[in-house]
């Protein structure tokens, strides 16, 4: 689209979303908008069963049916070669499980595929499907950790005893112990961390075809991360050399994570594809979404934090119990460990910590990043925990926290779980947001309600996350399969126009606005002159996607490589054209001129010219004017803040208004203002509704309750206040552009601030903590049950 | 989302309607505005073989006034009640609640007609035919017949129309002056439905509640007219003590709903808050008249 803006400082600006016009005018190109010559639609068979024995399959009749292409069971699959899906981070003695993209002898959650159809419509493959015959043997199972843990629960893989996939540790426990055993005051509690579901707006989709004439393969999938599909998925499961297979991933409507990892149904059809001859496409029913979609959280920690006599945190001990769900998603060790554990520490100076983490399989949905991945879990046991503490130890929750804060002085900052702090200033962020909220006055008003049956609460949440995921040999030695840096080719053409080709994916985010400020600013064109592609292995260079707030501080910094190089050629070629020296240089407002003699100059557009025509190269320059650039981070990004929710409890019924909601958040340095704001906004939304409406829950049995948008409560624009936001800012010390990220600082945030709000309110009744979901049936059962005490 | 073969077709006139649900009986059904059934076939959890469309039946939609009642036609939508201007005026409290179904969507497609019919226990226009106490025009193979509000609600997705009959209009009195009413509605926050709502229509005379009207859904299997709730209104002076004391008395003897987003105590509690409040805007309304 057009959006003609002059060359100038577009970085800091809040540019429109160039990418929204196609959007709201349904002209986006999203998988299932995408249809072949002779396309063929798969339909599932699923489970209907947490655990059963698969005992026959009768596809007969389905096979009968006009129209219908062939089914396909789990023995089909493993009979043509497709291997099991791996897992791609490894923890010391992780006990790994079998994951077959269908399911063979035995099915071990609802939604499991125990069967694929696929016939020349969408309805005739459901039709068939409907008459696909499974025989199963039903068999105890079990969907609590805490249950899974017990002698004698059901076993979800027979190869990994106690469903006890890993134990994991860090931090000094001895240390830990010791100022425990010494501590003034020591608050613990067990607190819970439901299962969330992510719900993307675009349920996942994937369509295959092969090209019999080339043997290459392409898979359009709703992907954050072509490149890891493509490697995952050609060298380990499907055995497709990487130059014969083409991932593209289009436009794609929310991921919040789901979208990193490789599913079954993408493997399924790529690899029927080839055996039918025929293009295969499937795209997800909103129930498969909530059956089969990766889900979030899901744990239940006890929480030892202890205090000396002048309200300071000596120590904090943690023991986590981690649903992984009934098999090992892509990188779920890693989410309740190393993006969990390393983040205790908060924003709290806490010299001793040790975090323990048994990570457990169970009889239902595989469990994996969701916004934040690790760093929510973190931040909601940390700042429920303070409030627990405050009310125990009779201080102001903001004091406790102001009084326990890194100082700036202490920056770097070692914390006692691995991680190091590059830069942080915590009061400001928690000052201007006391201000912002009118702190005093309403602690007053809060305190006058209550004398007439008005249950205002407040909230306050200081959170850190860490994120520009991530140096590639830190993760490496903690067991990733892969590395964390990102690529950027600039492509410059001889007119002057740019093509930016990144590693980095946007299934929301704006990355081809952003990406392209920081294009525009840099080379000094305009907005028009730069196009962002991303998303396509057979494009953009080798990259590793979007997932934890990474791509404006990896990803742009890549592309900032890139651009320097451009620039630095640039300056040598125009110093060659101006028989200038190439040290005497500047590059400023678009033109390439002599230092002090600004009319000795050349326009960026005639030296890209110059370097395509190489009429005139300096000696030993290669014509041509683009670059590539790899950058791997030296470290982590460490946004923070604080946010602070204003609620009020209706007690006769348990409901929660939110009244306010202030978000003071430094992120480092912004390229689009309104941008930022937007992920904010989203973020806070999700975090709330997390602390007050969403949760999966699943019977005895296995049967998810809640697997429908009738049951399943995603917020909505009318249950939410007007967000009120500011910011400070301090530049990463770790990228060039000072980035920090911004994608999960509202997820983060918000369930500790709104959950704390609600507790708050409640203060009167005695009651010091209620698990998430706060449903109004949970709230008022606490208020009766505290009333019911008094 | 693909539901399973079905042949469609549209009626023109009632008669016809319910030749097609006498031709084809229990496979058969109707379609008003298809935000109950739609959902239900995509999930093949229904699977009639027969739809037969009644929405562009001539004259089934529409609001008019006849002899002291509002008569509104089955095919009638939540967004045509919620903008009438003689609902507006004679009875508010159809817009209040009308206005609060689903979602702008929902209220375009979805009808007045579809919904009772339906008999969802959490839809919210059942209660307020309750409290309302509206008459019911049904026409079947024999004719035509009247059903009060309070014989049509039978039990879960169950009332008194027969397979065959095809409910045609709701003929709703117009209340005396001096009549307050008011629909207060805790929407489930996935779904919008009503966890609980409450009608109440209450008309004061010379300072006390001459006559009370109130009904609940959303926690029983039906909706349920509150006689107790009214019984110990009526004849009393409208006092907060009053209200309470009478709100207290909501859903007794209703066989409440235990379910994963509560139990039956709260869903209780639901409906006692949501009734004292609906009792006090009710009364605050009656003295506006």
């Amino acid at each position: 689209m057009a959006t003609t803006t002059a060359p100038g400082r577009l970085i800091g600006s809040s540019v429109r979303r160039r990418e929204d016009p196609r959007f709201i005018t349904g002209k986006g190109q999203y998988t299932d908008d995408i249809t072949l010559p002779g396309t063929t639609y798969a339909s599932f068979v699923r489970s209907p069963y947490a655990h059963a024995r698969i005992t026959a399959i009768d596809a007969d009749a389905a096979r009968a049916l006009p129209g219908v292409r062939a089914v396909f069971t789990g023995k089909d699959l493993a009979d043509g070669g497709v291997n099991a899906i791996p897992t791609g981070w490894l923890l010391p003695d992780l006990r790994t499980t079998d994951r077959r993209a269908i399911a063979i002898d035995r099915a071990r959650y609802v939604g499991e595929a125990v069967a694929v159809v696929i016939a020349d419509t969408p309805a005739g493959a459901a039709d068939a499907a409907e008459l696909v015959r499974v025989d199963y043997e039903e068999l105890p199972a079990v969907a609590s950790a805490m249950e899974a843990l017990r002698p004698g629960a059901p076993l979800v893989h027979d190869d990994v005893p106690g469903n006890l996939c890993f134990q994991w540790a860090l931090g000094d426990a001895e240390r830990t112990d010791a100022a425990i055993r010494g501590a003034a005051t020591v608050v613990r509690h067990r607190i819970v961390n439901q299962r969330l579901i992510p719900v993307a707006i675009e349920p996942r989709a994937s369509l295959a075809s092969h090209n019999a004439a080339t043997d290459e393969l392409t898979l359009w999938v709703t992907s954050q991360n072509p490149h890891v599909h493509r490697l995952i998925m050609g060298a380990f499961v499907l055995g497709i050399p990487e130059h014969k297979f083409r991932v593209i991933s289009p436009d794609v409507g929310g991921g919040f994570g789901s979208k990193i990892f490789i599913y079954p149904e993408e493997v399924v059809v790529a690899w029927a594809t080839r055996r039918i001859g025929a293009p295969v496409k499937w795209t997800a029913e909103r129930r498969e979404s909530f059956m089969t979609d990766a889900h979030g959280r899901d744990h239940v920690s006890d929480v030892e934090m202890a205090f000396d006599a002048g309200g300071r945190i000596v120590a904090l001990r943690v023991s986590t119990v981690a649903n992984l769900g009934a098999h090992l998603s892509l990188f779920a060790p890693a989410i309740p460990t190393y993006l969990y554990g390393t983040l205790l520490s908060g924003v709290y100076e806490i010299p001793a910590i040790h975090v323990s983490v048994r990570g457990v399989l169970t009889h239902t949905t595989p469990v994996d990043a969701y916004r934040g991945a690790g760093r929510p879990e973190a931040c909601y046991l940390l700042e429920r925990t303070m409030d627990v503490a405050a009310r125990r130890l009779g201080a102001d929750p903001a004091e406790l926290r102001r009084r326990n804060f890194i100082p700036p002085e202490r920056f770097p900052y070692q914390t006692a779980v691995a991680l190091v702090y590059d830069s942080g200033n915590y009061v400001p962020a928690l000052a201007r947001a006391l201000e912002m909220v009118g702190y005093d006055r309403l602690r007053a008003e809060q305190a006058e309600g209550r004398t007439r049956g008005r249950y205002l609460g407040i909230g306050i949440s200081c959170y850190i996350e860490a994120c520009g995921l991530a140096p590639s040999q830190v993760v490496g030695s903690l067991g990733a399969q892969a590395g964390l840096w990102e690529s950027a080719t600039v492509r410059v053409h001889p007119t002057g126009k740019v093509t930016v080709f990144t590693g980095s994916h946007s299934h929301g985010q704006g990355h081809e606005t952003t990406f392209a400020q920081l294009v525009a600013d840099e080379l000094g064109v305009t907005l028009d002159d730069v196009e962002v592609v991303h998303g396509d292995t057979g494009r953009v260079p080798f990259g590793m996607g979007t997932y934890g707030s990474r791509s404006g501080a990896v990803g742009g910094t890549a592309i900032h490589m890139s651009l320097e190089k451009i620039r630095e050629k640039g300056k040598r070629l125009a110093a060659h054209l101006l028989e200038a020296a190439p040290e005497d240089m500047e590059f400023a407002g678009g033109k390439f001129f002599v230092k002090g003699s600004p009319d000795r100059a050349r326009s960026f557009a005639e030296v890209s010219l110059a370097a395509y025509l190489a009429h005139s190269m300096p000696a030993g320059m290669e014509p041509g004017l683009d670059a590539t650039s790899f950058y791997d981070p030296a470290n982590f990004t460490f946004p923070f803040g604080t946010h602070i929710a204003v609620v009020e409890v209706d007690v006769d019924t348990g409901r929660t208004t939110v009244l306010r909601y202030v978000a003071v958040d430094d992120v480092g340095n912004v390229i689009n203002p309104m941008i930022v704001e937007g992920q904010l906004h989203g973020g806070v939304a999700q975090g709330t509704a997390q602390a007050l409406w969403e949760g999966a829950v699943y019977d005895e049995s296995g049967q998810l309750l809640t697997g429908s948008l009738m049951d399943y409560g995603v917020p909505k624009a009318d249950m939410l206040p007007s967000y009120e936001t500011d910011r400070t800012v301090t530049p990463s010390p770790v990228n060039p552009l000072g980035i920090k990220g911004a994608g999960e600082a509202g997820t983060i945030a918000s369930t500790p601030a709104v959950a704390n709000a609600v507790i708050d309110a409640l203060a009167p009744f005695g009651i010091t903590h209620i698990d998430i979901p706060l449903t109004p049936a949970r709230v008022w059962q606490a208020v009766r049950d505290a009333k019911g005490r008094s | 989302m693909y539901p399973a073969r079905f042949e469609y077709h549209r009626a023109g006139s009632v008669e016809e309607a319910v030749a097609l649900l006498g031709r084809y009986e229990d496979d058969a059904k109707l379609l008003a505005g298809g935000h109950s059934l739609i959902p239900l076939l995509k999930l093949r959890f229904a699977q009639p073989g027969h739809l037969v469309d009644i929405r562009r039946i001539p004259g089934l939609a529409g609001i008019g006034e006849e002899d002291g009642a509002i008569v509104i036609g089955a095919a009638t939508t939540h967004a045509m009640l919620q903008r009438s201007e003689p609902l507006r005026r004679r009875l508010p409290i159809v817009p209040e609640a009308a206005s609060q179904i689903g979602d702008a969507q929902v209220r375009n497609m979805g009808t007045i007609g579809g919904s009772l019919a339906h008999a969802d226990p959490a839809a919210d226009l059942p209660a307020l035919m309750l409290a309302a106490e509206a008459e019911l025009t049904a026409i079947g193979p024999g004719g035509s017949r009247t059903i009060a509000a309070s014989d049509f609600f039978i039990d879960l997705l169950t009332t008194a129309l027969t397979p065959t009959e095809v409910l045609t209009r709701i003929r709703i009195p117009v209340p005396t002056s001096g009549t307050g009413s008011a629909y207060e509605k805790y929407p489930h926050p996935a779904s919008r439905y009503a966890l609980v709502g409450v009608a109440a229509m209450l008309t004061m005379s010379g300072g006390t509640i001459a006559r009370a009207r109130v009904a609940v859904t959303g926690v029983g299997t039906h909706p349920t007219r509150e006689r107790a709730v009214e019984a110990a209104l009526e004849g009393e002076r409208a006092t907060d003590a009053v209200l309470a004391a009478a709100a207290a008395r909501a859903v007794e003897g209703v066989d409440l709903r235990s379910d994963v987003h509560g139990s039956a105590e709260w869903r209780r509690a639901l409906a006692i808050a949501h009734t004292r409040r609906a009792l006090a805007r009710a009364v605050a309304r009656a003295g506006d008249v």
